[in-house]
C-alpha cells in the first residue's frame, strides 16, 4: 500500500481510496466487533425469513387483500423520512453559511444513503415476485412513467442515492488524497440534494394521497405532514449518532452542531403536532364516513382496537418529546441523557405515526367497509429487523469511513 | 504503512492512520468474511427452493402485448404443459382477443337480488380459484333498506335471505372506464382493453399490490399463496388474461370472464343467478336488453364521486 503519486489517473486511485476506506473501516475495538457481529446476525435471521417468504409465499405475513401493506412499506415510508431528514443538516451549513455545521454535515448525508438502501430493500421484501425486479428498469422493462407515482417514486430515490453517493465520495477521496475539494465539483450536487431531499418525500406522499378511494390518505396534508415529521426523525437520528460519536471516539466540534439540531427540532415538531392536530380536527369535527379510519385508529371501530395501543403510545411519545424540546435546558451539555432520550421520543413517535398510524389506517375500514385487522406476523418483524441491521451496519461503516476526515475538519 | 502524499495541498499529513500488523488482520479479516458469506448463503438457501418453480422461459417472458404470435403459441404451451405437471389437469389456454365494435357493460336488478351468493360460488369455481381460502371476485354486502352508505351494511352475513328490512348489493370489477389500478401499476402488468375489460398480465405482474390499494370497490386478489384446486375441479376452459391458474405472488381480478364472453358466452356469475338480476351485453349493440335497461330505468353507479366512470350499474325497478 503505497502513496499515490500525483500524476496516477482516478480511475485506479479510486478503487485504491474504497478499498483502503474499507478496510480501515472494518478496523475497530473488540466493542465495534461485537457491535458488527450483532447486527450481522439479526441480519441473517432477516434474511433466512425473507427467503422463506419468497419460497412460501406472502401468506407467512399477515396481510391480507383488505390491508395489502403492512409493516415493510410502513418502515420503507418512515426511512424515506429518515433520508430527507438529513438534509436538515445541509440546510443550515450551505444555505445559512453555518461553519461549524460544514465539517459534520457529511453525517446527515451518509445517513441519507444508509436510510435509501433500506427504503429499496423494504420495497423488494414487499414485492410478491422479486424475481421479476427487472421490470421495473427502464429500457429493458416497462415504466410506466409518468403516469404511476411508484415509477416516480424509484427515480426520485435512486437520483438521491447516486447523489449522496457522489457528494459523500467526492469529498472523502479529496480528504484521501489531500487536496482541497473544488466547490465547483460538489456545492451545485449540494444545492440540488436540498431540492431533491424535500422531493423524495414529496413523491412518496403523492403515492398515498393520490389514490380517491382512501379517504385517510386522500388529504392535501399528507405531504407537509411527511416533511414536518421527517424533519424531526432525521435529526433527532443524527443528534443521537453524534453524541456517541463524540463519546466513542472523542471527536470535537460536535455540540454546536447539535445545538442547531436540537433547536431545529423545537419548531418541527410543533409544527408536525399542530399539523396532526389540525388534520383531527377536520375529521372528527365533519364525522360522516371519512372519520372512520381515524375512529379506529383513536378509538377502534365495532369493538376492533388493534391499533388504538400503537397511536395512544405515539402521541404520548409526541407529546413528552415537544414538551422536553421547549425546555431551553435541553440545550446544554450536562443534560445528554434527557436529550438522547428526548430524541428517542421523538424518533419512535414518527415511526408509529408514520408507520403503523399511516399505512394500516388507510387500509382500515376497507373500501367495501370491512374492518379486517392487521397485526405484523414474525415473519415480518424478522425481515424488518434484519433488514434494521442492515442498514445500521451500513450506517456504522460509513461513519468509521469518514472518521479520519471528522477529525480533521474541512477547509472547505 | 500508509501515508498519503499530496501534490497540492501544503499541509501533507497523513490522513489516514497508519494500520500495523497488516498481514495477521488481513488473514483473520479473510477468515470473517468467509464465514459471512457462508452463513449468508445458508440463510437464503430457501430461496433455491422457489427457484425450481420458475423456469428460464417464464424468467425472461416478455410483456403479454410485446410478444410476437410465435411467441405466444410457446408461452402457451408451455403454460398448458405447467398446468399438467402441477396441478394434473389438461386444460387448453386461449388467447382470446376483444371483439370489434364491443365495450361490454354489466347491469343489477338490486330490487330482485336476495343476496343468495350463488354468483359468488360460481365465480369460485369458474376462476380456478384456491379452494382452501375459498377466494372469489365478487362480495355481496348485505345492506338495510333506505340508505347507499356502505359502513352500515356486512359482507358477512348468515341466516336466510333475504331479510325483510334489507337489500343486496353484489360488488365486483366495475371495468372502470378511469380505473385508478391501471394507473398506479409501475410496470404496466394491468391494462384496459378495447372491449373495456380491465386485465392483468399474470407473467409480468411484480406483486406489488399498489393497484389493490388503488382500486376503490375491493375488486382485486392478490396470490398470498400458491393457489390449489384439485385436478377434477379445474375449469379446462382457459384464457391466459382471464381464469388460467394463477402464479404465486401476483394480482388478479374479474375480467368479465372474458374467456366465455369474448366466446359469445355469458359471464359465470349471471348464468349462476337464480333470480335473474343480472344483465350482461354490448353497450354498442343498439338493440341489446342492457342497452334498454340503461335508457329506461333508474341507474346508479357506485362512488361516483371518485370519477372512475365504472362500466358496471346498479338498478331499482
Ligand atoms: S373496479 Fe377496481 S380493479 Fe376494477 S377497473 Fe375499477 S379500479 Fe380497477
Ligand atoms: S400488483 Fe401487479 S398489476 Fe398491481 S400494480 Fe403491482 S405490478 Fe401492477
Amino acid at each position: 500500500m503505497s502513496s499515490i503519486p500525483a500524476k496516477e489517473s482516478h480511475v485506479t486511485s479510486y478503487p485504491k481510496f474504497i478499498g483502503r476506506s474499507l478496510w480501515l473501516a472494518t478496523e475497530g475495538s473488540f466493542a465495534f466487533y461485537a457491535w458488527m457481529t450483532m447486527l450481522t446476525m439479526l441480519f441473517l435471521v432477516g434474511a433466512n425469513a425473507w427467503a422463506n417468504q419468497v419460497a412460501g409465499g406472502m401468506i407467512g405475513t399477515n396481510m391480507t387483500d383488505q390491508v395489502s401493506w403492512g409493516l415493510y412499506i410502513a418502515n420503507f415510508t418512515f426511512m424515506v423520512g429518515l433520508a430527507a431528514g438529513g438534509v436538515m443538516m445541509v440546510i443550515p451549513a450551505y444555505l445559512y453559511h453555518d461553519r461549524k455545521m460544514h465539517d459534520v454535515v457529511i453525517i446527515g448525508e451518509l445517513l441519507a444513503i444508509a436510510a435509501i438502501v433500506m427504503c429499496l430493500l423494504f420495497v423488494v421484501a414487499d414485492l410478491g415476485r422479486p424475481d421479476r425486479f427487472w421490470h421495473m428498469l427502464p429500457g429493458i422493462g416497462k415504466f410506466n412513467w409518468p403516469i404511476s407515482m411508484l415509477t416516480w417514486d424509484v427515480i426520485v430515490l435512486n437520483g438521491y442515492l447516486v447523489l449522496n453517493l457522489h457528494i459523500c465520495g467526492y469529498l472523502l477521496y479529496m480528504r484521501f488524497l489531500g487536496r482541497k475539494p473544488n466547490p465547483t465539483w460538489y456545492i451545485p450536487f449540494v444545492m440540488l440534494s436540498i431540492v431533491w431531499a424535500i422531493s423524495i418525500h414529496t413523491v412518496t406522499a403523492f403515492l398515498y394521497c393520490g389514490l380517491g378511494g382512501r379517504p385517510f390518505w386522500n388529504t392535501a396534508l399528507l405531504t407537509p405532514r411527511f416533511l414536518a415529521s421527517a424533519f424531526v426523525s432525521g435529526p433527532a437520528f443524527i443528534i443521537v449518532a453524534m453524541v456517541l460519536i463524540k463519546r466513542l471516539t472523542g471527536i470535537g466540534g460536535l455540540d454546536h452542531p447539535i445545538a442547531t439540531l436540537t433547536r431545529i427540532i423545537r419548531v418541527t415538531i410543533l409544527i408536525n403536532l399542530l399539523m396532526v392536530a389540525s388534520e383531527l380536527f377536520t375529521e372528527f369535527y365533519t364525522g360522516g364516513s371519512h372519520v372512520s379510519a381515524a375512529k379506529y385508529l383513536f378509538f377502534g371501530l365495532h369493538g376492533k382496537t388493534a391499533l388504538v395501543p400503537w397511536t395512544w403510545t405515539a402521541i404520548g411519545l409526541n407529546i413528552t418529546a415537544a414538551l422536553l424540546f421547549l425546555w431551553p435546558g435541553l440545550l446544554g451539555f450536562r443534560w445528554r441523557p434527557l436529550l438522547v432520550a428526548a430524541c428517542c421520543m421523538a424518533f419512535v413517535g414518527a415511526w408509529i405515526e408514520k408507520g403503523m398510524g399511516l399505512i394500516v389506517p388507510g387500509f382500515i375500514p376497507s373500501t367495501l367497509h370491512e374492518v379486517v385487522e392487521y397485526v405484523p406476523s414474525q415473519l415480518e418483524w424478522k425481515v424488518t429487523v434484519g433488514i434494521w441491521a442492515f442498514g445500521l451496519m451500513v450506517f456504522t461503516i460509513a461513519i468509521k469511513t469518514a472518521l479520519p476526515t471528522l477529525k480533521r475538519p474541512a477547509e472547505h | 504503512m500508509t501515508s498519503t502524499e499530496t501534490d497540492s495541498t501544503p499541509s501533507s499529513k497523513p490522513s489516514l492512520p497508519i494500520v500495523e500488523n497488516f498481514s495477521r488482520r488481513a488473514a483473520v479479516k479473510a477468515g470473517f468474511a468467509t464465514l459471512g458469506a457462508g452463513a449468508f448463503v445458508a440463510a437464503i438457501s430457501p430461496l433455491r427452493q422457489a427457484a425450481k418453480n420458475t423456469s428460464a422461459a417464464e424468467f425472461m417472458q416478455t410483456h403479454y402485448t410485446e410478444l410476437s404470435t410465435e411467441q405466444k403459441a410457446d408461452v402457451i404451451a408451455r403454460l398448458e404443459a405447467e398446468t399438467k405437471e402441477k396441478y394434473g389437469a389438461d386444460v387448453t389456454i386461449g388467447d382470446d382477443r376483444p371483439i370489434p365494435g364491443t365495450k361490454f357493460v354489466y347491469a343489477i336488478n338490486l330490487s330482485v337480488c336476495n343476496g343468495n351468493g350463488k354468483c359468488v360460488e360460481a365465480c369460485h369455481k369458474e376462476n380456478n380459484h384456491d379452494r382452501d381460502t375459498n377466494q372469489s371476485y365478487i362480495r355481496v354486502i348485505e345492506m338495510p333498506k333506505g340508505t347507499m352508505d356502505m359502513e352500515q351494511g356486512s359482507t358477512t352475513y348468515t341466516g336466510v335471505v333475504p331479510k325483510d328490512d334489507k337489500f343486496y348489493l353484489p360488488v365486483q370489477c366495475q371495468q372502470c372506464d378511469e380505473p385508478p389500478c391501471v394507473d398506479v401499476c409501475p410496470v404496466k402488468a394491468t391494462w384496459k382493453e378495447e372491449d373495456g375489460i380491465v386485465v392483468v398480465d399474470y407473467n409480468w405482474c411484480i406483486g406489488c399490490r399498489y393497484c389493490e390499494a388503488a382500486c376503490p370497490y375491493h375488486a382485486r386478489r392478490f396470490n398470498w399463496k400458491k393457489p390449489e384446486v384439485p385436478a377434477a375441479e379445474v375449469n379446462p376452459d382457459q384464457s391466459y388474461l382471464s381464469n388460467r391458474i394463477r402464479p404465486v405472488g401476483v394480482v388478479e381480478k374479474c375480467t368479465y370472464c372474458l374467456h366465455r364472453t369474448r366466446r359469445g358466452k355469458l359471464p359465470a356469475c349471471l348464468e349462476a343467478c337464480p333470480t335473474g338480476a343480472r344483465v350482461f351485453g354490448n353497450i354498442l349493440d343498439k338493440d341489446s336488453n342492457i342497452r334498454w335497461i340503461l335508457e329506461n330505468k333508474r341507474v346508479y353507479i357506485l362512488k361516483e364521486e371518485l370519477g372512475t366512470k365504472p362500466a358496471f350499474f346498479y338498478y331499482f325497478d
